[in-house]
């Protein structure tokens, strides 16, 4: 008697699981998108914005490394959107095929700077000073947008700069939010981010140390639905949101620029 | 007349044997699915290492420095663990005293905290602005993002397991040594040496080994304190998860030499924790 309550029971996980598996509860939309991890806070203004114009409609948010999530978009996950910070990363998608070329659209630029601990322990007073010695300076990972930017930047340095700036590097991670964290703990000296990552948690255990306009690079960030979106239109919609005046005035409080089609 | 009876029986074993069955079948799905959920992994894993194209020249710098970093760091981290959890270990295993209880409680710990909590708490202590780090950074000794931090990462998060393995043999061995050898007029230092460690070899180097492919296996502490940096801390996990952006052969082909590592240490100890009870 035993087994045969046993196989019912299994009999009606079993069909339950095959139901649940498609389509969300009460007509809910889950809309995934995949944001670089610089528009963490920026992302989740839009997205409770968006709900709110939008009922049935849960935006999903993914942060990690733009290089992170174009492998993942890679390897298969399922999403709707993806938001890069930079080119590249989007560009290795389309090759990918997961989402079709020329869909994809500008729509927020960013600059770089340096910040330091409040107590800036290594001294530092210029951009020139990260090649100084003993500098405990950490970066992204190579791959990562904001990096590529970094190294971009020191690249047009003088050589003297960049032997000193890469002796002083003690960690590459993950992400730019990452280096952001190791600089306010006080682990490390000096980090180079986004300057829309001083966000006004961070600003409290930072300083920032300018990047002059004639080094300084723009970061362009791509955004695109996914060729295989599960909810296409609204991924549009969210896109469209992104790009109206609203979308772009939530992005400017996040310290991010226009696109350069504007 | 001597029929009917075989009947009933067969009857009654037949109604059981159905229930049997079912009972039977249902077992075997059940357990078929958590293991295929167990190997498939696997499976997949070296399938894809073997099919991924291209070339690994470009790359082998990185894996050879991680694999260097990790056996280095891991080799070091063993000798402290002998050198420093074996002498602990004892005396939980032989004398009686106040905090023993909490002590062994704090001891076990790491084992079954998440190693990012673990990263956490060794910067509290280690870091810059740390209990220990900031009067140690007065003295311009900064142990965060240093192959020192690897060590201690893989320290805090796997001696436990020598220490309880050791701890336990110890405690498995009767008093009596002790106490006849010290008739003998042997100290309590030679009879160690010349008792209980030869007693103990197999099941210390058992729990060396778990010791060993946890401390290798370690990710969390180490990105958390030591930071990732090729050829100073970027130990093999986190080369795995570093060149997954980058180039996915570098990160299968280090996933199975790391996979490869733990299948070696997994035997090692099955096989001499079998040797011992014999």
């Amino acid at each position: 008697m035993k087994s045969k309550w046993l196989f019912i029971l299994l009999l009606i996980i079993a069909l339950s699981g095959c139901k649940g598996g498609q389509t969300a509860s009460d007509g809910q939309q889950d809309l995934t998108v995949f944001a670089a991890s610089s528009l963490t806070d920026a992302f989740n203004d839009l997205a409770e914005a968006f709900q709110a114009q939008n009922e049935g409609v849960k935006v999903v948010l993914n942060f990690a490394g733009s290089s992170q999530l174009a492998a993942q978009l890679i390897e298969g996950a399922a999403a709707d959107i993806f938001a890069s910070a930079n080119p590249t990363q989007m560009q290795n998608v389309i090759d990918d095929g997961r989402i079709s070329a020329g869909s994809e659209v500008l729509f927020v630029t960013n600059r770089l700077t340096v910040i330091i601990p409040a107590d800036n322990p290594a001294g530092i007073g210029s951009f020139e000073d990260l090649a100084q010695a003993d500098v405990q300076l950490v970066l992204a990972v190579e791959g990562v947008p904001v990096r590529q930017y970094t190294d971009e930047i020191a690249s047009a340095m003088p050589a003297d700069f960049k032997e000193g700036f890469y002796d002083n590097l003690v960690s590459e991670e993950d992400n730019v939010r990452q280096v952001a964290a190791k600089v306010a703990l006080g682990e490390a000296d000096a980090g180079i981010i986004y300057t829309s990552d001083v966000t006004p948690d961070i600003a409290k255990k930072v300083q920032q140390i300018a990047i002059p306009d004639a080094q300084n690079v723009t970061a362009t960030y791509p955004i695109a639905p996914l060729g295989d979106a599960a909810h296409a239109d609204t991924a549009q919609r969210f896109i469209d949101f992104i790009l109206s005046d609203e979308g772009q005035s939530i992005l400017s409080t996040w310290g991010f620029g226009p696109p350069p089609n504007n | 007349m001597a029929v009917k009876p075989l009947q009933v029986n067969l009857v009654v074993r037949s109604r059981s044997s159905w229930q049997d069955r079912v009972s039977g079948f249902v077992t075997v799905v059940l357990a078929g699915m958590m293991a295929l959920f167990l190997i498939i992994p696997f499976i997949a894993l070296i399938w894809r290492a073997i099919t991924l194209e291209g070339s690994l020249l470009a790359s082998t710098l990185s894996i050879f420095s991680a694999v260097m970093l990790s056996l280095g760091t891991t080799s070091v981290t063993m000798l402290l663990i002998l050198l420093l959890g074996t002498p602990l270990a004892y005396i939980l295993a032989r004398y009686q005293f106040p905090v023993k209880r909490l002590l062994t409680i704090f001891i076990e710990i790491p084992i079954v905290m998440p190693p990012v909590v673990a990263g956490l708490a060794l910067l509290a202590a280690f870091g810059r602005r740390g209990l220990l780090g900031m009067p140690l950074a007065n003295l311009n000794i900064t142990i965060t993002f240093t192959i020192i931090a690897v060590i201690l990462a893989q320290l805090f998060t796997s001696s436990p397991f020598y220490i309880r393995a050791a701890q336990s043999r110890f405690e498995s061995l009767p008093r009596t040594y002790e106490d006849a050898a010290a008739v003998d007029g042997a100290s309590r230092w030679v009879t160690f040496w010349r008792v209980i460690l030869p007693q103990s070899t197999q099941t210390l180097l058992a729990g060396l080994i778990l010791s060993w492919a946890r401390a290798l296996g370690e990710f969390g502490a180490t990105i958390l304190f030591a930071g990732n940096l090729q050829g100073r801390t970027q130990t093999m996990p986190l080369l795995v998860y570093s060149a997954l952006e980058r180039d996915l052969r570098v990160t299968y082909v280090t996933a199975l030499i790391l996979l490869g590592l733990a299948i070696v240490a997994f035997t090692l100890t099955r096989w001499l924790t079998g040797v011992e009870s014999d």
